[in-house]
């Protein structure tokens, strides 16, 4: 996965599509692995070379890159405390990225932001751990964006529980008031950690929401990267256009617990049984092959994202600590 | 650590108590549970605290005694269900409200900070606002910049909240249920490394015997942690355990220290802070918050606006720097306060010549 990837052309859209998801997947099963270095037997957190709380991304990837594939680096993107997928989809640096979730000296933000607070600002990318705080920003981004005659846009990615922020309705409304080429993106994965959707949300679809900000509501099941590639490519293009923004709203499935070391037991047991038969990487790949993409193909795309994933553990693992006057250098400018 | 009150009461039960200890998460579980029989109007509403019992499992077994009606989860609409929680106290509720991490009051501060602590103050007394805001505190375990605040100044500096701290699971019981019985908003901040969960370390100190019988722990009164007559460390939370790790260490140098662990920031029990002072002559605040505009700042104060107080040494603090959090294992420990850098900072005290 290359940084400030710039797919071009669908064959060549469905391919960086899985190769996008492939390299999420195999970054983030080593970080599971490495997140219990050091833990166990008696987990602590606190331990080991990846320590605090991790948020993987794992079976949700598909709205990573259905949407990234349509953005060039200078759209802005904001995620979430579930950035990783979307971090890759938008050409952050492997490298930088696994060496900031490790602490060290290389990462993004030399140590200082860990994984809830990845910025990459040669890919206009950032996250936040504070439910429902990218919002605003990537309206104010949008507009900003506007105001400047680029034909740049901005996209918000967030999660169904977010939607239930007071932020969320207040950046909706600025958003269609002032027109502004905007996304929002929903990866509705119907948990927000132990509450699932149906519990905390009072309508049963998120893009009817939409109706009363005056924007379009989509929404797009199946947790299916073409579909989602579909629906946010118009909306890319109405908002690079001039046509205000749009509210997708996205099916998918997180195939983890809320955090690594969640037992996960708020779920019913059916419905963890049925996670297996979701997953969207297996599941797209059948489809590619079933399209007549060369097996071999998609092989090495996968032996790519291993070795670019290996690497990039290895340079994060390999590299120095960030020195104590670190922290101090960048509290003002 | 036993504060005085277990102490006192240990001593003065004609039958003695059967010993059980309790890590602060459980001992916090059984003052609600308690409440709850005791006073129907005690209802508990936040994020993922009543099919999992809450992330820091304050809340376990609640929904399944006392029915979703009085144990709800909400959605993450924290200025919603805050608000909502100041309009239940109004009309007569006690609701208990937690929400994880202090770290994310902004989304719903006004809700805090204009509407539940100026309730009584603008109603000339008419209405009451009696609701717990529990969350939790403190870092030291890498989980970056958004989940490893104290914040204790920013809601002690609010006119109208009480905010209290306990350091181990005999206070936090008592103060708790004191918490619930009070007529005005408490934010109840809890440290998580005193907090007793496997996954997230603790100091074994503050697990605690915790009788099962009714106590109460008053709000606004700090305890003498440990009696000495040198030098008085002053903490709160897990600066307590700092606190008295160093004086362990000191009193192998032949050093006397007494510790005042503060337990409530607001009020701010500072009686108990100038009768040690005024006994030992030195003074060291210790804070895991940002230093400035902190509460080691007002305990200093508090000690230096008294001209009765003779002072051997200048009062001196430690504190977290005044910069955000970082994520790098390599970075956070060494810019929180420990008993290590406390020992060497008071020895550092108990060398001045003061001209
Ligand atoms: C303002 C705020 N409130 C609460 C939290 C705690 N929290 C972290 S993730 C989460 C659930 C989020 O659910 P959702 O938005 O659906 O995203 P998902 O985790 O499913 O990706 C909660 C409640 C927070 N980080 N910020």
């Amino acid at each position: 996965m290359q940084s400030n990837a710039t797919p071009i052309g669908n064959r060549h859209h469905r391919l960086w599509m899985y190769q996008a998801m492939v390299q999420s997947r195999e970054l983030e099963t080593r970080i599971k692995t490495i997140y219990f270095e050091g833990k166990l037997p008696v987990f602590n957190m606190a331990k080991g070379p990846i320590p605090g709380e991790m948020h993987l991304s794992v079976g949700q990837e598909p709205c990573a890159v259905g949407v990234c594939a349509h953005l060039r680096p200078s759209d802005f993107v904001t995620a979430t405390h579930r950035p990783h997928h979307v971090a890759i989809a938008k050409g952050v640096n492997l490298r930088a990225m696994a060496a900031e979730i490790f602490g060290k000296e290389t990462g993004l933000s030399h140590g200082l932001g860990g994984h809830m607070h990845l910025f990459d600002a040669s890919v206009n990318f950032s996250c936040s751990g504070i439910i429902g705080e990218g919002i605003a920003p990537a309206v104010g981004a949008a507009v900003a964006m506007k105001i400047q005659g680029r034909d740049d846009i901005a996209v918000s990615f967030m999660g169904e529980g977010a939607t239930n922020q007071g932020q969320f309705h207040e950046a909706l409304n600025l958003a269609s008031l002032w027109k502004a080429p905007v996304v929002f993106i929903i990866e509705d994965n119907a948990y927000g950690i132990s509450v699932s959707k149906a519990e905390s949300t009072s309508v049963a679809s998120n893009a009817d929401r939409a109706a009363a900000y005056g924007m379009p509501g989509v929404f797009v099941p199946g947790n299916d990267p073409d579909a989602i590639y579909e629906a946010a490519g118009e909306a890319v293009a109405r908002a690079r256009a001039g046509g205000g923004p749009t509210l997708i709203e996205l099916e998918t499935h997180r195939l983890e617990g809320h955090f690594v070391g969640d037992t996960v037991e708020y779920r019913p047991p059916a419905e963890l049984e049925s996670l297996a038969t979701l997953d969207p990487i297996t599941l797209f790949r059948a489809r590619l092959e079933a399209d007549g993409h060369d097996g071999a193909e998609l092989n090495a795309i996968e032996a790519e994202a291993i070795s670019l994933a290996d690497d990039a553990i290895a340079f994060a693992r390999n590299s120095e600590y960030p020195a104590a006057r670190e922290a101090f250098a960048h509290v003002f400018a | 650590m036993s504060s005085p009150d277990t102490v006192e009461k240990t001593k003065s039960s004609a039958t003695a108590p059967r010993q059980r200890r309790l890590t602060i998460a459980r001992a916090l579980n059984e003052a609600i549970h308690q409440e709850m029989t005791a006073d129907a109007s005690v209802v508990v509403l936040g994020e993922d605290l009543a099919k999992i019992g809450g992330v820091w499992s304050t809340t376990g077994g609640l929904l399944d005694a006392f029915g979703a009606d009085r144990v709800r989860d909400t959605p993450i609409s924290e200025s919603g269900f805050i608000g909502a929680a100041v309009g239940m106290a109004a009309v007569g509720l006690r609701p208990i409200v937690e929400l994880m991490f202090v770290d994310f009051f902004g989304v719903c501060m006004n809700a805090i900070s204009s509407l539940a602590a100026k309730q009584r103050f603008f109603s000339g007394g008419q209405v009451k606002c009696p609701m717990v805001l529990m969350t939790s505190v403190g870092g030291g375990y890498s989980d970056g910049g958004q989940h490893s605040q104290c914040l204790y100044a920013t809601f002690g500096h609010l006119p109208g909240l009480k905010v209290v701290i306990p350091s181990n699971a005999y206070d936090a019981k008592g103060m708790l249920r004191s918490a619930i019985r009070d007529d005005d908003p408490v934010v109840f901040m809890f440290h998580k490394g005193v907090h007793g969960l496997g996954w997230l370390g603790t100091v074994p100190r503050a697990a605690t015997h915790v009788p099962e019988e009714e106590y109460y722990v008053p709000l606004g009164k700090a305890a003498v942690a440990r009696e000495g007559t040198d030098l008085t460390f002053v903490g709160l939370g897990l600066t307590v355990h700092h606190a008295i790790d160093a004086a362990n260490v000191l009193q192998k140098e032949g050093v006397s220290c007494e510790v005042i662990d503060l337990r409530s920031i607001a009020p701010l029990d500072r009686d108990t802070i100038r009768a040690s002072v005024r006994k030992t002559g030195r003074l060291i605040a210790v804070d895991d918050d940002y230093m400035s505009y902190g509460v080691s700042g007002e305990v200093i104060a508090s000690v230096c606006e008294d001209a009765g107080i003779a002072l051997k040494a200048t009062p001196r603090r430690l504190c977290f720097p005044d910069i955000p959090i970082p994520f790098s294992p390599a970075l956070e420990p060494g810019l929180l306060p420990n008993g290590e850098r406390l020992a060497a900072l008071a020895r550092e005290v108990l060398s001045e010549k003061r001209t």
